[in-house]
This record gives structure tokens, C-alpha cells and sequence, in this order.
């Protein structure tokens, strides 16, 4: 049983991520990839990470494809459904994807990362938290200096508009 | 199958059991309904006034500066949340390093109240 | 019963599944059926406070009024504008219903009942998988205000989508202070560490700033700016009409439900009855009045949205977003650390 959710979470995930780079429509593509989310979700259970599968939740479909959605719909979509690619891009496009393929081909012939031991609780939220207290310790720390850099980043975009009457009229 | 698993497939078919349950009502409404549109009736909905142009356009930016402010914090709070379940079985040093990220955190929150970024204009 | 029928429930596989069918049938028409008479609840209440009568003629005190609206609504022509997104606009409401259905799945109303637990699936996140779910309630909110491609709405669905973001922030924060003093983030865990005293007590401003933060998530008066009467219309469901209309209605009284029964779950005990050792009543009514006690603290919950609701005026915009941002953030983060300090003495001393 676990071995068919397994496939069927594997293919609805590859096929939601498929579709997310074909569609034209840019809300519906952000919509599948907050879809795509949820199936990866599926996956992580079935590693038995279910810290990871409510955080994967929680921050990607929940946050990040939220700040997406503003995005898009702030901005002018309209424009980018008619927008072509040129060959230039294509030719990047190809090249960047195939980087990757060749980085994630090398990382599976290894096999060092996925061979890991199926643990029989270690997901649970209480292990996660003491492997950030343990282990990984200094990564923890660094991600709080991460977000302070990326708070740097909101302060610099806010500050834009400086004089009073430069700014956007409120809504 | 553990009992975590057995939890996680329950509500894999709850999730199923809300979407029909969501729409039921507009799929029995669609059976009931009557339907006879007219251009008035699928006009923009303005207050009388008639519309001018779709509402597809560049929109004011500043929602999204909220939205980047929510991403920081959001990833705060799952970070902070493992923590705060371990932190009894881990001790008073635990504390201190729970200390220094929410103090790194609350020093850009400072920072963005200094330079007037948290105030709607 | 047959015995082809027993022999079929005595399989492990199929009772887990049968009890799991029970329980979430039972879940979600109590839910639905809450739903609806809070509405009428909302409506009577609010009459009361205005010196009015309300809806009182559709059978004894009006109780069969929500039957009569929900026939009402189906019957409603359909109007499709000509100017909208056809695909997400009709989506947008199966959206915003689904999550607070989902949330419930984890909340325990009741101890044991029979040798069953009256929980659907008490997960190891508890907590973190009903925030995970209700911050997917801002999609059918955004989606309905971008698909209807009209400038009311999508004002409405912008400004109800930013302010559902900036107090998902400080409720998640609040929460913290919890899960640092109960050590698991499982609901039931919760509620059994409630067993002496509530969390109310031990976690004051904990329970305050979640209090506040979802009045503002269920975008309940003072914090209704996504639908300011005289600025936006209706917000973001201005163009919706009939079942569609319906249905983001409906969801915004089932999630006022779920963030009381979070409330409960959380600062009040959940099933816990204060003052009384119902163990010595024997188990079966020793779980019926743990359901009771669930329920009578919900119901005073959603009493006391109503009453908040029709007694505080609406907030300005950036008000609003000042008291997420500047208050309630900060006052959060810092009763982490008060928190976290307290905790450490303790486990030193």
C-alpha cells in the first residue's frame, strides 16, 4: 500500500510540476505548483517526515505561493500570457535545466543522501527540534541571520518612494 | 502501519470527503437553478456607475511588501516551533540559543519599526 | 447486525475505517448544522442588542429559518457575469469552505467515548497542520477577488488577503508560548496538560494575542475591513451571488466555529470539566459530559464573537495593520523569550 501512494504521490507530483511550467496563465500555474506542494507533502509523510510535510504546507503553498499570487495579480498578467520567449532564453532555459539534471543524476548515482535508514519516528516535531538544538546547531543560528538579511532586503525595496508625496496613493 | 500513518490517511480521505462536501450545494444549485442571462445582469457590478476597463491592472505594491514581511516570519515561526516542543528536554543552554534567534529576529523587527517600514501610507 | 456484517467490522483494516467514516460524518453534519444556526444565533443576538426582534416566524423562534434561506439560495438564478475568469471564480468558494472542514480533524471534542477516542486524527503537528490548512483559506479569498476582475472585489480581496497574512504571524507566535510549556504540539497533549489548570492562567497574554488574532483571521467586526459596507461594497464577494455567495458565508461561520473550538482546545481545557472528577461517574458518562463541557465552552465562544461583533466599530486600514505589525508581533516574540526564560529557571532549579 505504502508503495502505491508512493508511486501515485510520484507521479501526480511530477505531472502537477509539468503542467506548472506549460501553462500560460500565470495564476494558474502558481495554483498547480501550491497543488504540486501538497502532493510533495504526501511524499514527506510517507517518509515519515511529518514535521516536514506541515511545514512544506505551511511555508510553500501557504506562504511563498501566497507572495506569488500577490505578485502576479499586482503586477499586469495580462502582459506575460502573450509573452514569448525568445530563442536566446529557450537556449538559457535548456542549458540551466540540464545543469540540473546532470547535478540531481550525480546526486542519485551516489546514492549516499536517499540511502538513508528509514527511522522509525525521527519526523515527529520534538526530534526535529532537538536535532536543531544538537546538531544542527549553527545552521539554526545562520538561518536567523538569513531572515535578518532578507528583512534588510524589505527595508531597502520599502524605502523607495522617500519623499512623502512620491509615495502611492494609500487604498 | 503506525498510528501516525493511519492518521495521515484519514485525513488524506478527509481532505477528498471536504472538496465533495465544499461542493455539493453548487452542483445541486446548478441542477435547481433557473438561468436566463442578459447583458444588464452579467454587467460589472459598480454602484450604477458604468465600468471602465477590466481590474486586471498594475495595482498598488505595497501588498506585496506585506507579503514578503509575512514569508520572513512565517519561516520564523516554523523554525521556532520544533524548539520550543524540544526545549524541556534539552535544557538551559537550549535557551540560550533560542534566545540569540528570536533576539537576531527581534533586532530587524526594530530595525524595520526605526525606518517606519511597518506603518500603511 | 448480519454475521457477514460483524465478521467484515472484525477485521482491523475495516473497523479502523468504519470508525473513521462515523467520525467524520459525525464531524462534519454537526459542523454544517452549527454553521447554520449560528447564523440564526448571529442574527437573533444582534436583534437583541439593537432593540429589535429578528427572524422569528419561519416555525418556533424562527428555528427553521436557515432551512428556509438555504432552499432560498438554491433556487436563486445563476448569474454568471460576462467579465470574469469563469474557471476560479466558480472554484473560489469550494476553496474557501474546504479548510476549515479539513482543520477539524485534529481538534479532540470529547476524552473517550465507548473506547473510542473522539478525535478524527490526533496528529503529531496538531497544532502546525491547522495552521498549515487555514493559511490556504487566503487562496479562495484571492482567487475570488482576482477572478471576478471588478474593482470593488479585488480591492477587497487584496486588503482581506494582507490582513489574514499579517495576523497569521503573531497567532503563530502566540501559539509558541504554549508548545514551550506543554512540550508537544499534539492537541490531545494539550488538553491533558490542562488536566489542574487551564492555559489561560499560565499563558495570559498568549491567550490574549491569539484572541485578538482570530478576530482577525475569521474577519469578524473590528477587523470586517475586507467587506467595509461604505468603501468596498461587499469585498471580495461582491460579484457572487446564490449558492456561490452561499458558500463564502457559510465559511466564514465555520471558521469563526473552528477558531473557537482552537480557543477552547488551546487556553480553556477543551473537554476538561473544572472543578468535578467526572471519573467517578463511570466511563460513558465520564466522556459524555467531557463532550458536553467541550461544547457548552464553544458555544460561549461563539456567543462572545457575536456579542464583540455588533458592539466594537471597524478599525481604519492602517490601524489595523499597525496593531499587527507593531503591537502584537513584538509583544508576541517577547512572551517567547519571558517564556522560554521562566521555563529555563525551572528546569535548573
Amino acid at each position: 500500500m505504502e508503495a502505491a501512494l508512493f508511486h501515485l504521490f510520484s507521479f501526480l507530483t511530477l505531472a502537477g510540476a509539468l503542467l506548472v511550467i506549460t501553462r500560460r496563465d500565470p495564476v494558474n500555474a502558481a495554483m498547480l505548483l501550491v497543488l504540486t506542494f501538497f502532493f510533495m507533502a504526501g511524499l514527506f509523510v510517507l517518509a515519515h517526515a511529518w514535521f516536514l510535510a506541515a511545514a512544506q504546507i505551511l511555508v510553500y503553498a501557504g506562504a511563498i505561493m501566497v507572495l506569488f499570487l500577490f505578485v502576479i495579480m499586482l503586477l499586469d498578467a495580462k502582459e506575460e500570457t502573450r509573452r514569448c520567449f525568445g530563442r536566446v532564453a529557450g537556449v538559457g532555459a535548456l542549458a540551466v535545466g540540464g545543469a540540473l539534471l546532470a547535478a540531481l543524476a550525480g546526486v542519485i548515482r551516489d546514492g549516499r543522501l536517499w540511502r538513508v535508514p528509514a527511522g522509525d519516528a525521527e519526523g515527529t516535531t520534538a526530534a526535529v527540534g532537538r536535532l536543531l538544538f544538537n546538531t544542527y546547531l549553527l545552521p539554526f543560528e545562520v538561518a536567523s541571520v538569513l531572515l535578518l538579511a532578507a528583512t534588510v532586503g524589505v527595508i531597502v525595496l520599502i524605502r523607495a518612494p522617500r519623499r512623502p508625496d512620491d509615495a502611492p496613493p494609500s487604498a | 502501519m503506525s498510528t501516525y500513518e493511519h492518521g495521515y490517511l484519514i485525513v488524506g480521505c478527509l481532505m477528498l470527503v471536504a472538496l465533495v462536501v465544499a461542493s455539493t450545494p453548487l452542483l445541486l444549485a446548478a441542477c435547481l437553478r433557473p438561468r436566463k442571462p442578459s447583458a444588464i445582469k452579467q454587467a460589472t457590478y459598480e454602484c450604477g456607475i458604468e465600468s471602465k476597463g477590466d481590474s486586471w491592472i498594475q495595482f498598488k505594491a505595497q501588498y506585496y511588501l506585506y507579503a514578503l514581511a509575512f514569508v520572513i516570519f512565517d519561516l520564523e515561526t516554523i523554525f521556532l516551533i520544533p524548539c520550543a516542543v524540544a526545549l524541556n528536554q534539552v535544557g538551559f543552554f537550549a535557551f540560550l540559543e533560542m534566545t540569540v534567534f528570536v533576539g537576531v529576529l527581534l533586532l530587524g523587527l526594530v530595525w524595520e519599526w526605526s525606518k517606519g517600514v511597518l506603518e500603511w501610507r | 447486525m448480519s454475521p457477514v456484517f460483524s465478521n467484515l467490522l472484525a477485521q482491523p483494516g475495516v473497523a479502523l475505517a468504519a470508525e473513521a467514516a462515523v467520525k467524520i460524518a459525525v464531524v462534519i453534519v454537526v459542523l454544517m448544522g452549527m454553521v447554520a444556526y449560528t447564523v440564526l444565533a448571529e442574527r437573533r443576538i444582534c436583534a437583541l442588542i439593537q432593540d429589535r426582534l429578528g427572524p422569528n416566524r419561519v416555525g418556533a423562534f424562527g428555528l427553521l429559518q436557515p432551512i428556509a434561506d438555504s432552499f432560498k439560495l438554491l433556487l436563486k438564478e445563476n448569474v454568471l457575469p460576462g467579465h470574469v475568469n469563469r474557471f476560479w471564480y466558480v472554484l473560489a468558494p469550494t476553496i474557501a469552505m474546504a479548510p476549515p472542514l479539513l482543520t477539524l480533524a485534529v481538534i479532540p471534542f470529547g476524552n473517550t467515548l465507548a473506547g473510542f477516542n473522539l478525535v478524527i486524527a490526533d496528529l503529531d503537528v496538531g497544532v502546525l497542520w491547522i495552521f498549515s490548512i487555514a493559511s490556504l483559506g487566503v487562496y479562495g479569498i484571492v482567487l475570488a477577488g482576482w477572478a471576478s476582475n471588478s474593482k470593488y472585489p479585488f480591492l477587497g480581496g487584496m486588503r482581506s488577503a494582507a490582513q489574514l497574512i499579517s495576523y497569521e504571524v503573531p497567532m503563530g507566535l502566540s501559539v509558541v508560548s504554549v508548545f514551550l510549556l506543554v512540550g508537544s504540539l499534539k492537541l490531545s497533549n494539550v488538553v491533558a496538560y490542562q488536566a489542574g489548570t487551564w492555559l489561560i492562567f499560565k499563558a495570559p497574554l498568549a491567550f490574549l494575542i491569539f484572541l485578538v488574532s482570530a478576530f482577525a483571521e475569521t474577519n469578524r467586526l473590528p477587523f470586517d475591513l475586507p467587506e467595509a459596507e461604505q468603501e468596498l461594497v461587499g469585498g471580495y464577494n461582491t460579484e457572487y451571488g446564490q449558492m456561490k455567495f452561499a458558500l463564502f458565508f457559510l465559511a466564514e461561520y465555520a471558521n469563526m466555529i473552528v477558531a473557537s473550538a482552537l480557543i477552547v482546545t488551546l487556553f480553556f481545557g477543551g473537554w476538561q470539566v473544572p472543578f468535578v472528577r467526572v471519573e467517578a461517574f463511570g466511563p460513558i458518562l465520564a466522556g459524555a459530559l467531557g463532550v458536553a463541557a467541550f461544547f457548552v465552552k464553544l458555544l460561549a465562544f461563539i456567543v462572545f464573537f457575536i456579542w464583540v461583533r455588533w458592539t466594537l466599530p471597524r478599525f481604519r486600514y492602517d490601524q489595523l495593520m499597525r496593531l499587527g505589525w507593531r503591537v502584537l508581533l513584538p509583544l508576541a516574540l517577547l512572551n517567547i523569550v519571558a517564556t522560554a526564560l521562566a521555563l529555563a529557571l525551572k528546569l535548573r532549579a
